[in-house]
């Protein structure tokens, strides 16, 4: 078992889904034609295009013409933003949120030194924005607002439904990264109050190098890339027909399988989350537990360091990450815990699971059970973890007891 | 994926001489939990050699590594031997680290510094608190950014931050760190490489020895509430079989838990507030909060 690798990672990336190679497989072979062509043998590729485009939008509960395919989530969320910018540039108050991936904030970051007011709306110990707040916000200047459906570190699901309907009453267009959500939650572009929609495939098992824009018929429009005629004018430079069919591909299996994530997966989570929280003393979860994607597990451990945690755990061949500033490559910890005021105790020692339906129940029960020995090891050898013998117990008796109380 | 070497890999999964010595005859303190790193060293002394080390380390893989390789590598020296160690030395008996994470071998050499200095009664090296601070995200004063660049012959900002931390977070201090540099860079060449100490009343020049009454940083205050909270007001509510632990500061707030007999104390309150939150304000900062941490 040690020697397997237990992939836990499914935030970060996912591993290709053997169907979705399947379906790839042809368009790297013989089946090389350029959509643009005029003969027969590019017609394959077209229909490719053609189905696959159906095949994302049905997934989204959108119309095939609403999908235009990118080479990944970051140039999705580029493309929309951009659009809706350039389609009212005398309007100059941007709104997003402190926890958004990078591809939104440091947009964000950008656009507040070209002399765009951006406010970053704050969250809650929980990870939570709020809708005052957030209504307080928007004004007459305001050009877009830009949220994520949910946050890749801590799961948590933001309402952007409410948001949408805000945004709609003061008719300011909306974009949403829905990165970490598509795949995991059903949508329903039909019903919601979205604009701009983004995604990327290597999220749910398509490869990388693949990502969706779903732009709301009559939404605002401006390429991103100028060039080609490609994607009816409004994505320039050749399809990458292999990663569109397999992000089709991967689309239709999500939608299968979306009932998956909110059972089996979900269960799993919940599983690890009871056994980690029950083995490990001093540990919390981060994010809100009520309101999360059913994959993700963000939890602390005080008194030691993700990054050491992580290593112990690639030793198993356990692949998770972390919001630690050692891993980050910064020197600070996740804007995202910090944001939520998650204490530097916990904030350093934060360990994010992610898990996918190809997760098991044995590979669980492995973390589970080694994952209390790691964090054993390291707070031994830990200056803020030496309790004297004798006064431990006691001290832990009443350290619970006084909790209880307050 | 940082790249690690072999040796830092096997110092990080094997550590030689972890855990608390508890009949140490010196023991040398750094870093902090918001920092995200600190060790504690402890030594055994006899006649002015080290003949026994330990560690506890809270930090990354080349946290832990360094620490590990400091303890091996000042057995059975003399404490003069010991102290002419330097970061560079801890970084390459580790077959070299990532230079992001060099920082980890200058906490070594500090706290084998700061174990030594209180083994000899000397007062310990000025607190970051007390020196002039340039960063104030990492509580980096400029005299550990000075000697760090004359140990290590740093050259440009970036270098500075990968050794001290400094400029690492909100970045404002970068463009001093870049004044700090070229100033010690042109003294070093007047002075030779060798690494001299500061010539007296340079730090005069530039920074007045006695700053005005400046608010505290987020990073003094801490390094005060928690020097205080150690010194001071645990060991007053451990004679009456309580404890108190420190669990957060934001701004002015200080969330504390109370443990042993104080937990279930009926007049925790009023220990909270009469003795707790008094002690903080006469001691750190009038404005200071103390509240208990619900969990």
């Amino acid at each position: 078992m040690s020697k397997a690798l237990v992939y836990l990672d499914n935030n970060a990336t996912t591993g290709l889904a053997p169907e979705v190679l399947e379906a790839m497989l042809p368009f790297l072979k013989d089946q090389y034609g350029n959509p643009s062509s005029m003969y027969r043998f590019a017609g394959t590729a077209q229909e490719a295009l053609n189905k696959a485009r159906s095949q994302v939008a049905a997934l989204l509960g959108a119309q095939p013409e609403e999908i235009v395919f990118t080479s990944c989530g970051t140039e999705s969320d580029a493309t929309a933003v951009y659009s809706a910018l350039r389609a009212r540039p005398e309007k100059k108050h941007f709104i997003t949120t402190r926890v958004e991936h990078p591809a939104v904030l440091s947009l964000g970051q950008y656009l507040e030194k070209q002399g765009y007011t951006v406010t970053f709306l704050g969250v809650d110990n929980k990870g939570r924005i709020s809708l005052d707040e957030f209504q307080r916000a928007l004004n007459k200047e305001t050009a877009l607002v830009s949220m994520m459906y949910a946050n890749n570190e801590t799961g948590n699901i933001h309402p952007v439904e409410q948001v949408g309907a805000l945004c709609r009453e003061h008719g300011v267009p909306f974009h949403v990264d829905a990165v970490q959500a598509v795949g995991k939650i059903a949508l329903n572009m039909a019903a919601l109050p979205i604009d701009y929609l983004a995604l990327s495939g290597h999220k749910l098992h398509a490869p990388k190098g693949i990502g969706a824009l779903y732009v709301r018929r009559g939404a605002p429009f401006r390429p991103f890339l100028r060039g080609g005629h490609q994607e009816r004018g409004r994505r320039a430079g050749t399809e990458a027909v292999p990663n569109v069919v397999a992000l089709g591909a991967a689309c239709a299996l999500a939608a299968q399988h979306i009932e998956d994530e909110n059972t089996t997966v979900r269960a799993l989570r919940d599983e690890l989350q009871k056994r980690l929280l029950a083995a490990i003393p001093e540990s919390v979860v981060n994010g809100d537990p009520e309101n999360r994607l059913p994959n993700t597990l963000n939890i602390s451990f005080k008194y030691v360091e993700g990054e050491a945690i992580l290593l112990m755990l690639d030793q198993l061949g356990i692949c998770a990450s972390s919001g630690s500033a050692c891993t980050s490559g910064s020197l600070e910890p996740s804007h995202v815990l910090r944001a939520m005021g998650v204490p530097f105790t916990y904030a350093h020692g934060s360990i994010r699971f992610s898990l996918s339906r190809y997760t098991t129940r044995q590979e669980i029960d492995f973390v589970a059970e080694s994952l209390p020995k790691v964090i054993d090891r390291l707070r031994a050898i830990s200056p803020y973890r030496n309790l004297p013998d004798d006064a431990a117990p006691g001290d832990c008796a009443a350290c619970s007891c006084s909790c209880s109380n307050g | 994926m940082w790249e690690y070497t072999d040796a830092v890999r096997e110092h990080f999964l094997n550590p030689r001489n972890a855990g608390e010595m508890k009949d140490a005859d010196a023991v040398g303190e750094v870093g902090s939990l918001a920092c995200g790193d600190a060790l504690k060293l402890f030594l055994k002394i006899q006649d002015g050699r080290i003949v026994d080390a330990s560690f506890q380390t809270f930090g990354c893989a080349s946290a832990i590594a360094s620490s590990s390789a400091l303890t091996e590598m000042i057995k059975g020296k003399s404490l003069e031997e010991a102290l002419a160690l330097t970061n560079r030395d801890i970084a390459e008996f580790l077959g070299g680290l990532p230079k992001e994470k060099m920082h980890c071998s200058v906490m070594g050499q500090e706290a084998l510094e700061a174990a030594i200095r209180s083994y000899r009664g000397e007062p310990p090296r000025p607190h970051s608190h007390e020196g002039r601070l340039v960063c104030k995200c990492f509580g980096v004063t400029e005299e550990q950014i000075i000697k760090a660049i004359r140990e290590n012959n740093l050259s440009t900002v970036e270098e500075v931050t990968n050794y001290t931390k400094a400029g690492g977070g909100c970045g404002d201090c970068l463009e001093e760190i870049k004044h700090i540099l070229e100033d010690t860079l042109a003294d070093k060449a007047m002075n030779g490489a060798g690494g001299s100490p500061l010539p007296p009343g340079m730090r005069d020049l530039r920074a007045p020895k006695t700053p005005p009454a400046a608010p505290l940083s987020n990073i003094q205050r801490m390094q005060r509430v928690m020097t205080v909270l150690d010194e001071l007001i645990r060991p007053r509510l451990q004679q009456d079989g309580g404890d108190i632990e420190l669990l957060d500061i934001d701004g002015k707030t200080v969330s504390v838990a109370l443990k042993g007999m104080c937990g279930s104390c009926p007049s925790s309150r009023l220990t909270l507030e009469g003795f707790v939150q008094q002690t903080l304000q006469e001691q750190v900062e009038p404005g200071i909060m103390v509240r208990e941490a619900a969990s």
